[in-house]
């Protein structure tokens, strides 16, 4: 299990050091900064072995954090501990910086102590945390309180406490997705895929029973073979059903129930959080073709001629959208013309950036600039890096449509109608690459 | 008390305020002002004051000076202070013990606290102070804290169980805590349930004997239903201990299958890998022909593919666990390529490691794309990434004939980029290219001459070297390039060396009248200038082989190479089944066992897969395998070499310096034909008597110690492929031979009475008779016929009885046999039907030839060949046999195997086993694979351990009869 965990600035001065097993000796601290966080080279491996001793590392910002063990530990269970162990520290003080951690270190010990026993993970679910590790001490609290925040944070739904009210019971759902993509520059896809997020914003009384229902493919079509029609799936436009490739739920999700019934039902936690996360592979729309003519004339000037095209309902507008051209290292000039959007040569990145603040579907537009290139001797090739689209949409490229969000409180008096729903697609670039 | 608030309401508004300023360096004398500080009486002042000792202690400060100041802080209401206390007591105790009994009391008043987070934490605590004085006083609170009604302090005592242990596993086993501890395994709540099953494997582990997890459908099933409520963590420590079950059947291995696999769909990637681990090791258990095995197959896919879409640190273990997972079970990903395509912003580990897995699910479908890819690659900035993206244009040649042409030319653009390291990659897979597609290609190598100069790294120049001498009567001025190499000849790496001698005397062999003079002096030069030990003993084998023999010499310098295998970098079938069983941890990052790279007794255990119910039935439970003395100086299984690994550099553990593949492929174990190439002394060792092998066994206890003991001696190709070329030259004798039986009494033949056995002389298979006459009168006109039989075996010849057989004479004949008669499959297989007729009758008779006959002398496997064909047998197709009784070594072993055409292709020595691998030839082409394993460690266990695996499995149980035959005598 875990041996001992660090937390370093940039400088590699430690800020925390937290020593769980015996055979991790204060050496083992230096030995990380000089090996890795003081290497000059890249870092070349998240795992990093020296003298027999394993350290895992992940950074954040300019904080590097470093768990350390002797043993055959789950390595998949460390990192996933240290990017949970920076969630629950932004949870509790924002930002993680240098500043914050210094100013925080007491508390970020008594995380520590709670959240990892004896190296091994424990209960790191922000919601229960805070009931009782709150800086503030425990002294008030009544022996019903206390035995109800240890039952929470051993419980079976660690994530939601009891008695919560709110007036107003309200449930937002955000369907996230970001499109990915490589392009030939003949227009032929070479790999694309959807990964989705849906984020939940819950504000909901008691300890209510949700059901998450949308148009996965392997659902309607059950439905549609049992005989029953689906109004949803009928009346919304374009595909019916989507290819559901694979998807992970957020801990409070029923797996088996998913597993037997692929129904999604869960007592979600209160506030913000992740339900589920999904990729799909079949028919994405692609929100944007990128059309690249790229044209050496001679060896010190290059011809660059790129065409977007938006692919999508004319009714719908896409916003932010930034191409970035990346151009040679040798580039001393740099003239742009664009039809739309503002373009600009940045230098210290090596591209020309253009960008675009809005446009609607099934319009193209166009850009085309002349690159004078300095004479070299470098006997190799310009690489030619993709172009990168940055983009984002207001409805989900996989297609995924929400069926419906019941929730079911049988023991305080609101019915799910009572319940205020707030649905919102957003589609955005992740990496929309062409290649030139 | 105001204060305070307020210092925490600042700090939640992010105010300058705040507790950064208990970091800034202090002046001297600090320890004397906090030493007043801490035995202040206002309350706030002794908090402060603990904190700047805390943050003296984090970044490095020795502040075990105020040891009995700060435990006097101690007794307080305040949490946050007592906390603190105990950060620094966890610190500091062990140095000053005697102080630290101070601490006891407060822990055991506090361990009867009304309040459980006060319970816990004091338990919690008193784990982690390692003094051996207060353990004993821990006893009694651990022991109701296990019994507490509250779940928080009963999963708490559960860890406090591991620690105690860690300190006193005397004490915890003498106090009974273990029965504890196993009870909570029935708790009501899963927390508790998941944190005691974490501390018993952890007690386990340090246990291997003991049956303390004593796992058991019943114990089992509460696991499984714990699963399905407990934390993300505790899942991960639930599926864990599964993977460590064997479960008896296929039927309770699919059951479990069928309820671990919902955690496929946890957003924690650990949960997903822990439940992969858990299906890969119980599917080997489910019959093939199963449907619920296909549909396992698939499920099993998209979770992995799932896994690249975590952050880059997950996607590189994900990456090296799906490496594994490739190697072992191919069909899962095979239609996955894309998703390994390389980003342009992965981080250079990620890059790497999916390059790797590229080349791996390349096939004859996808290589167009693959190939795009790849091209793409070989333009980018990283240059480590630049060569593996090179080296795999040249795998895929290898691996899919189809598209080597277009590999070859992609290869030859990118040496026109004359970019320094892509040409060197470029000449080194071209060279490899050579080997697996000769006479088609070598059109290019006017365009590799060009870049002679280029070339500054040895593998580079070896490569090139290599294609100069094997090519050298196409290269008009191989002689001059060769000659400029040789006037550096000293500055230049044992690999070129030895590259060179060999180069040098190939194109001797060929154009011997211009270059006597170089081949004098390059002899000279490693011979008398050399003090490497390898290369002056090439340099004399060459010598005297050229003075004594150049017909022989060209025989064995210009021998035909065998081909060289599809897959390099391949795990070794055991090394990887154990990895399987290790997936998601750090071994299946490092690709190493856990016993290199933990210290002491943890983790040394070695796990197994399961054998599939229904094939030879292994003798021992999967799980329990073997358990070392525990000794430090058991020798790591080294994985078999690889070309392109650079990653196993990079990870920079004490791996074993890769294997330099000089063009002739290294090859271990021993081949006895070209020990006579060293001069004949072991020639009188080997014996002279046919049935001595006994004696020879004995004999050859003392020679690997005169062999050049290159079993897995990382030499690039040094002498190795001179041994290799003797093989089947000079056949040992002393083969096996069973003694002579009755087949045919004289009752049964009208007074004939026939005797014989089978023998294996010099390459042909004989049947040796021994014709008696009981008759009264005389017998002549002998002849033989065969019955149609498994092999073809059929007489080469007539049968050979010149003279008359008179009453009461007996006569000795052998019979040469051919293996192309026809072929009938017999029952047994080694059954052979035979009529003998003489002046008299005709008479049938049927017998019984030892496999080992059929076994050919080129037999011998390829390392790289081996380990392809051993993953690509079904395990279905492995037999396992045990031989009772057998008092000998391996290395004795290997010998006596040898003699009858088992040979030995890389000995592992793993924890007091020695693993012999082996391969056969069957005389119709049958390879057969064998493991043998041999205890060492252990005198009074004397029985070996066989694993046959073969395409055509209904040979194992012959095979195997053969192996004890041979070793038993």
């Amino acid at each position: 299990m875990i041996g001992g965990l660090f937390i370093y600035n940039h400088k590699g001065e430690v800020l925390i050091s937290r020593v769980y097993r015996d055979d991790i000796g204060r050496h083992a601290v230096d030995a990380f900064r000089v090996n890795v966080i003081h290497a000059r080279q890249q870092v070349r491996s998240p795992v990093t072995n020296i003298a027999r001793t394993s350290f895992f590392h992940v950074k954040r910002s300019n904080i590097w954090l470093a768990a350390v063990t002797k043993q055959n530990v789950n390595a998949a269970m460390v990192f996933e501990f240290l990017y949970k162990m920076c969630d629950v520290m932004a949870a509790y003080f924002g930002k993680i910086s240098e500043e914050n951690i210094k100013n925080n270190f007491v508390l970020i010990y008594e995380l520590l102590d709670e959240i990892l026993d004896f190296g091994y993970p424990q209960n790191s679910e922000t919601g229960a945390l805070k009931t009782f590790i709150t800086q503030q001490g425990i002294k008030g609290q009544t022996k019903e309180e206390q035995s109800q925040i240890t039952s929470q944070v051993t419980g079976q739904i660690g994530w939601r406490r009891e008695g919560i009210k709110y007036r107003r019971n309200e449930l937002f759902l955000d369907v996230l997705e970001s499109v990915n993509l490589l392009m030939s520059p003949q227009g032929q896809v070479l790999s694309a895929h959807v990964s989705g997020r849906v984020v939940m914003k819950s504000y909901l009384s008691g300890m209510p029973e949700c059901k998450f229902g949308m148009n996965d493919k392997i659902v309607i079509d059950k439905a549609g073979k049992g005989g029953v029609t689906d109004d949803v799936a009928k009346s919304t436009t374009g595909k019916q059903s989507i290819a559901i490739d694979d998807c992970t739920f957020n801990q409070c999700v029923r797996l088996s129930k998913f597993d037997s019934e692929r129904s999604i039902s869960f007592i979600p936690p209160d506030g913000e959080y992740e339900l589920m996360r999904y990729r799909t592979t079949k028919d994405i729309i692609l929100p944007f073709r990128v059309i690249p003519l790229v044209r050496e004339v001679g060896r010190t000037k290059l011809e660059v001629k790129v065409v977007i095209k938006s692919n999508f309902k004319p009714s719908l507008l896409a916003q932010k959208i930034e191409v970035r051209i990346p151009t040679p290292l040798n580039t001393s000039g740099v003239q742009v013309i664009c039809m739309k959007g503002k373009a600009k040569y940045k230098a210290s990145e090596n591209a020309i950036v253009w960008k675009i603040k809005r446009m609607a579907g099934m319009k193209e537009s166009q850009i085309s600039a002349e690159i004078e290139l300095l004479p070299t001797n470098d006997k190799k090739k310009w690489a030619r890096p993709p172009i990168s689209m940055n983009f984002e949409v207001p409805f989900a490229p996989s297609g995924l449509k929400v069926r419906y969000l019941k929730v079911f409180e049988s023991k305080l008096n609101y019915s799910d109608h009572d319940v205020i729903k707030w649905v919102r697609y957003i589609g955005r670039s992740g990496i929309y690459e062409t290649r030139c | 008390m105001e204060w305070a608030n307020q210092l925490c309401e600042n700090r939640q508004f992010g105010s300058k305020m705040t507790d950064s300023k208990y970091f800034t360096t202090t002046k001297k004398g600090e320890i004397f002002e906090l030493k007043a500080e801490l035995n202040s009486d206002k309350k706030e002042k002794k908090k402060e004051a603990v904190k700047k000792v805390i943050a003296s202690m984090t970044v490095g400060k020795d502040v075990s000076a105020l040891f009995p100041d700060v435990v006097n802080c101690m007794q307080t209401d305040n949490l946050e202070l007592k906390k603190l206390v105990y950060l620094y007591l966890m610190n500091y105790a062990k140095s000053q013990p005697d102080m630290a009994i101070m601490a006891v009391n407060t822990f055991v008043k506090d361990c009867e606290d009304p309040n459980p987070l006060i319970r816990a934490l004091a338990v919690r605590t008193m784990g982690c102070i390692r003094v051996d004085k207060i353990t004993e006083y821990l006893c009694e609170p651990l022991r109701k804290c296990l019994k507490d009604e509250d779940p928080y302090v009963r999963k708490t005592a559960a860890v406090c169980v591991a620690k105690l242990h860690d300190i006193n596993a005397q004490l915890v086993e003498d106090q009974g805590f273990l029965d504890t501890l196993k009870d909570l395994i029935s708790d009501s709540n899963p927390m508790v349930v998941a944190n005691a099953v974490a501390a018993l494997s952890e007690i386990a582990e340090s246990h291997p004997n003991s049956n303390l997890l004593d796992l058991n459908p019943q114990s089992i099933n509460k696991l499984l239903t714990a699963l399905n409520e407990c934390t993300e963590w505790g899942q991960i420590f639930i599926l864990d201990c599964l993977a460590n079950y064997a479960p008896r059947d296929d039927r309770e291995s699919q059951s479990i299958c069928e309820r671990v696999t919902p955690r496929l769909s946890h957003a924690n990637s650990a949960v997903v890998l822990s439940a992969v681990k858990v299906l890969m090791k119980f599917m080997e258990m489910l019959p093939k022909d199963l449907d619920y095995y296909g549909t396992l197959l698939k499920k099993l896919a998209p979770p992995l593919v799932t896994l690249l879409s975590a952050e880059p640190e997950l996607q590189y273990v994900a990456l090296r666990n799906i490496n594994l997972i490739v190697q072992k079970r191919p069909e899962i990903l095979k239609h996955e390529m894309k998703v390994f395509f390389v980003k342009y912003n992965d981080p250079i580990y990620v890059k790497l490691e999916k390059l790797d897995i590229m080349i791996r699910l390349a096939s004859q479908a996808n290589i167009a794309q693959v190939l795009a890819e790849l091209k793409e690659y070989a333009t980018e900035v990283d240059v480590d990434f630049v060569r593996k993206a090179v080296r795999a244009i040249g795998r895929c040649a290898i691996k899919v004939e189809q598209s080597a042409e277009r590999c070859v030319s992609t290869l030859l653009d990118l040496i026109q980029t004359k970019v320094n390291y892509v040409v060197q990659e470029a000449i080194v897979v071209i060279k490899d290219i050579f080997r697996k597609y000769p006479n088609k290609y070598e059109s290019v190598i006017a365009t590799l001459c060009e870049n002679l100069d280029s070339l500054d790294e040895p593998e580079a120049r070896a490569a090139m070297i290599w294609i100069v001498g094997e090519y050298a009567e196409r290269i008009d001025n191989a002689d001059e390039l060769l000659e400029s190499f040789l006037e550096g000849f000293h500055d230049e790496s044992t690999q070129v060396q030895l590259q060179l001698l060999t180069a040098i005397v190939k194109l001797f062999l060929k154009k011997p009248t211009e270059t006597q003079e170089l081949v004098q002096q390059v002899l000279s030069l490693a011979t008398q200038d050399s003090d490497n030990p390898d290369l002056r003993d090439r340099g004399y084998i060459y010598w005297r082989l050229l003075s004594t023999d150049p017909v022989a010499a060209k025989e064995v310098v210009l021998a035909e190479k065998p081909l060289i295998s599809e897959e390099t970098d391949l795990i070794e079938p055991t090394l990887l089944e154990e990895l399987i069983c290790h997936i998601g941890t750090l071994a299946s990052v490092y690709h190493k066992p856990p016993s290199a790279f933990v210290e002491g007794s943890r983790g040394v255990m070695h796990k197994r897969l399961p054998a599939r119910t229904g094939s030879g039935e292994s003798t021992e439970s999967p799980d329990v395998g073997t358990i070392a003395g525990g000794s430090g100086t058991e020798t790591a299984p080294s994985i078999i070499p690889s070309q392109g690994d650079l990653l196993g550099d990079l990870l920079n553990l004490d791996l074993a310096p890769p294997t330099t593949t000089g063009p002739p492929p290294p090859t271990s174990g021993m081949q006895m034909g070209g020990m006579d190439l060293l001069g004949g002394g072991l020639d009188s060792l080997l014996g002279g008597d046919i049935g001595g092998s006994a004696a020879m066994g004995a004999g050859f206890g003392a020679v690997p110690a005169v062999m050049p003991a290159s079993l897995n001696a990382p030499m690039g190709g040094g002498l190795g492929d001179l041994f290799d070329l003797g093989g089947g030259v000079g056949m040992p004798l002393g083969a096996y031979i069973p003694p002579k039986t009755v087949w045919l009494p004289a009752m049964k033949a009208k007074g004939l009475e026939i005797s014989g056995t089978f023998a294996r002389r010099a390459g042909v298979i004989q049947m040796e008779l021994t014709l008696t006459n009981k008759a009264m009168s005389v017998m002549t006109d002998f002849a033989i016929q065969f019955n149609r039989n498994s092999f073809g075996l059929a007489p080469a010849g007539p049968l050979q009885v010149l003279s008359p057989l008179s009453p009461n004479q007996t006569i000795e004949v052998s019979l040469p046999l051919s293996t192309v008669g026809p072929v009938m499959k017999m029952e047994p297989l080694n059954n052979l039907q035979v009529a003998v007729k003489n002046n008299i009758d005709v008479f049938y008779f049927s017998c019984q030839y030892p496999i080992s006959m059929l076994f050919v002398e080129d037999g011998k496997m390829e390392r790289q060949v081996f380990l392809a064909t051993w993953k690509d047998i079904p395990n279905e197709n492995e037999s396992q046999f045990q031989i009772k009784d057998c008092h000998l070594n391996s290395d004795a072993a290997s010998n006596k195997l040898q003699a009858s055409n088992i040979f030995t292709i890389a000995k592992r020595t793993v924890e007091g086993q020695d693993m012999l691998y082996m391969s056969i030839k069957l005389s119709n082409g049958i390879w057969v694979l064998a493991e043998l394993r041999v205890q060492t460690g252990n005198p009074n266990y004397t029985d070996l351990e066989i694993s046959v695996k073969c395409r055509a499995p209904e040979v194992s149980q012959c095979v195997f009869q053969c192996c004890e035959a041979v070793l038993k005598n």
